[in-house]
């Protein structure tokens, strides 16, 4: 590389640079070049990401009629009202216990699955696969059927046993576990095959030396196989928080926010605030609050990743 | 070329002008006629063939007027009609003409072309609209949609006159005759005499399926029974009227009441449960559009046959229908505002709105009180004439009701959309507040709605 950064060149090209002028010398430069091949990826950034945000903060501080700038306003009277924190309440209890059961429900799976011979895993995988796959609207709306107030098919299961009727969706607890249910089947099968991923990928050598100190298997657990996917966890958890805590179509289909706005997230109660209710910059004001929530989140997790890093190196 | 006397930079140039010339005078030419297009964009309508009529009417119109008429049918599932809206009115683009549902032209007035002129002629014609659609599409005394016959519906009672007579020992059809006049004990269909009913067929086993829910039927019926108390939450000028209102207590303890003789999950319902509740036989009443009947005439015929659909029950201050309009708004940012005014009042001239009421099986609902005669109501069936009493009748004497209404419709909306009136009664019936407690909560959530405008 030359002194001012660009290319070196080689017999006639090198000669030719030194004719080039400047344009073209700054063309040549490998900060330039490093720019020019990042544009599409900024332009996609700036265009999906930071426009829509900006946008987003920009409508929440309008009026309802979106006619004049309106200040904090739609944020005091959101801090006012009751019903949203009573969101904000079940929006971090639906995505922690939801994560929580996601997380804990694959591990177990993967474990089980990593155990079984490949020629035999293989269907095993696909099968467990299947929630996933699925899109979740459709699938939500067969829960929803088997949740029926008045019909619903898990209760008619449950009568032929002599247990009494189960207001699924007609009771706040019952509607929220109903809600956590359908996350956890949707998504435990995600956080499976990651972390089967990252169990194969666990040098069998580790586990020979812990069986040679002679390691029980709940220490081979705790002291080989959890360190080595403790980044894969938390980079999984870390986005499964962040698409959980957004999630809208279970709720919207299944409860509706009801009863009495104890099931709402702030996705389905932003739509309801802003696109039923009309009032489309208080709308952006409830979703906005998803963002320092996650952020916090994020900058916790990907700080431990960071650490963690820095001491295997 | 020079040597004629003619450079070849004349030539371009005279050339140029010419075709210049050429384009600009130019006729219009298009499609079917000189008179440009039309872009629709209207409800996408719950019965089968309840578009037909409007896909005729459009087409016929635009033969007559050589314009080109080209028509969207935009479904309310999953909300597509108001994201629609929110969209196009975000873009400054799109359709001439859409169908805007109950709250959303006085959210979007200042965005719609103001259609005075057209109602004017209309109401000449037809005479007044009912009052529910003068509050909710005319806006700053200007009218700024029309009010539309696709879409729009009342919600009476259908009842399994059978059952109700079985178990209530009311006979509904005497009462309510197909006929333009009232049965004997018609004075009698109360909201008390409701409330007995439902104590009764609950213990039958067959109660009513009055949802409590979020959703627009259960928002509507618990509207018309407090309108029917004369229990506003919020009056015309938006100031909220909770505290020390004798009339909302009563009407917040008669839903009380009314709700202990419910099925159990009717917090949970949807606008679909009702229905079925009608449809599988297990319940006696509900409060629906005559969807609900047309379903069970397909799919459980024996139902059918035994439903009848009456006015709701009386209060203290009246008999109140809940009323759920569509409209027909067209935007300000149109370029074919008096062919998008002409199409709107060809379909809204009486033959035009019967031809979509029939073509509906008696679903749509014209907003001109004049046009509640058509034959439909009378010869649909079985029973025949079970839909006579769906759309309001002078010997009704019912009020089209709207709930929130009189509220201003920007804090109406709100508090519609957000269930304010079901959720208070939830809360004393379901999460067992007082009734001091939930009409606090009530209070607080309208002055969140009235600060934020």
């Amino acid at each position: 590389m030359a002194a001012d950064g660009s290319l070196a060149m080689s017999g006639t090209a090198g000669v030719s640079a030194g004719r080039a002028n400047s344009l073209q010398r700054f063309a040549r430069r490998r900060s330039t070049i490093a720019f020019v091949m990042t544009l599409p990826l900024l332009v996609v950034i700036v265009g999906l990401v930071a426009y829509p945000a900006a946008f987003g903060i920009y409508l929440s501080m309008l009026n309802r009629r979106m006619t004049a700038f309106a200040g904090t306003l739609n944020f005091e009277l959101l801090f006012e009202s009751e019903t949203f924190w009573m969101v904000a309440f079940q929006s971090c209890f639906f995505a922690i216990t939801a994560v929580l059961l996601k997380a804990s429900i694959g591990f177990w799976l993967a474990h089980m699955l990593h155990h079984i011979p490949n020629n035999r895993q293989r269907k095993w995988r696909g099968m467990l696969l299947v929630p996933w796959v699925i899109p979740p609207a459709l699938s939500t709306l067969g829960w929803w059927w088997m949740f029926d107030p008045s019909y619903s098919s898990i209760n008619w299961l449950l009568s032929i046993i002599s247990v009494p009727e189960v207001p699924w969706l007609g009771h706040h607890w019952w509607a929220r576990i109903a809600i956590i249910m359908v996350n956890v089947w949707i998504g435990a099968p995600f956080f499976m095959i990651m972390y089967l991923a990252a169990l194969k990928s666990v040098p069998e050598q580790l586990y020979e030396a812990a069986a040679i100190d002679g390691a029980t298997s709940w220490q081979r657990l705790r002291y080989v196989t959890l360190p080595m996917m403790a980044n894969i966890i938390s980079i999984t958890v870390l986005f499964s928080l962040i698409v959980t805590f957004a999630n809208y179509d279970i709720v919207r289909v299944l409860t509706n926010g009801g009863p009495r706005d104890l099931t709402h997230v702030f996705a389905s109660y932003a739509f309801q605030v802003g696109i039923l209710s009309g009032n489309i910059p208080r709308g952006a004001a409830v979703s906005l609050f998803m963002f320092p929530i996650l952020a916090i989140c994020a900058f916790f997790v990907l700080r431990s990743v960071t650490r963690r890093n820095k001491e295997q190196m | 070329m020079s040597r004629n006397g003619i450079t070849r930079r004349q030539v371009l140039r005279n050339g140029a002008g010419v075709f210049a010339a050429g384009a600009l005078g130019a006729p219009m030419v298009h499609a079917q006629g000189t008179g440009g297009t039309i872009r629709c964009g209207f409800w996408d309508h719950w019965v089968p063939v309840g578009n037909n009529a409007i896909r005729e009417l459009c087409a016929e119109w635009g033969t007559r007027n050589r314009v080109n008429v080209q028509v969207d049918f935009i479904t309310s599932v999953g909300n597509q009609n108001l994201l629609t809206i929110a969209a196009q009115a975000q873009s400054r683009s799109g359709h001439d003409i859409l169908s805007f549902p109950t709250w959303e032209p006085a959210s979007k007035a200042e965005m719609l072309e103001p259609v005075d002129d057209v109602m004017g002629r209309l109401t000449q014609k037809y005479g007044p609209v009912n009052a529910a659609a003068e509050y909710l599409g005319k806006i700053g005394g200007k009218w700024v949609a029309i009010p539309a016959v696709s879409g729009t519906q009342f919600k009476p009672a259908c009842v399994r006159f059978d059952l109700m007579e079985q178990h209530a020992g009311i006979d509904i059809r005497a009462m309510w005759p197909a006929a333009n006049q009232r049965g004997p004990g018609a004075e009698n269909w109360t909201w008390d005499t409701l409330l007995a009913a439902a104590e009764k067929c609950h213990a039958a086993g067959v109660p009513f399926g009055i949802p409590m829910g979020s959703f627009s039927d259960a928002v509507d019926t618990v509207g018309c029974v407090f309108a029917a108390y004369g229990a506003s939450v919020m009056d015309a000028r938006g100031n909220v009227t909770v505290q020390g209102n004798a009339k909302l207590r009563q009407a917040v303890e008669y839903m009380v009441r009314l709700s202990r003789f419910l099925p159990n999950d009717v917090w949970a319902w949807d606008d679909g449960a009702n229905n079925r509740a009608l449809i599988s036989g297990r319940s006696a009443l509900i409060f629906n559009p005559p969807s609900a009947w047309a379903v069970a005439k397909r799919d459980a015929p024996q139902v059918a046959e035994k439903c009848w659909t009456v006015p709701p029950p009386s209060g203290p201050e009246g008999r109140f229908t809940p009323y759920l309009p569509y409209f027909w708004g067209i935007w300000s940012f149109s370029r074919v505002k008096p062919a998008a005014k002409a199409l709107l009042e060809f379909m809204s001239e009486r033959t035009s709105a019967e031809k979509m009421t029939t073509t509906s099986n008696g679903y749509d609902i014209p907003p001109f009180v004049s046009m509640n005669d058509f034959a439909v109501w009378a010869n649909e069936g079985p029973p025949t004439g079970t839909i006579f009493n769906y759309p309001i009748k002078p010997h009704h004497n019912a009020t089209a009701s709207v709930a929130f209404a009189p509220a201003p419709a920007e804090y109406a909306v709100q508090a519609y959309q957000q269930g304010l009136n079901t959720k208070t009664i939830a809360r004393i019936s379901q999460a067992g507040e007082t009734v001091d407690q939930a009409l606090g909560w009530l209070e607080r959530e309208l002055n969140t709605i009235r600060r934020g405008g």
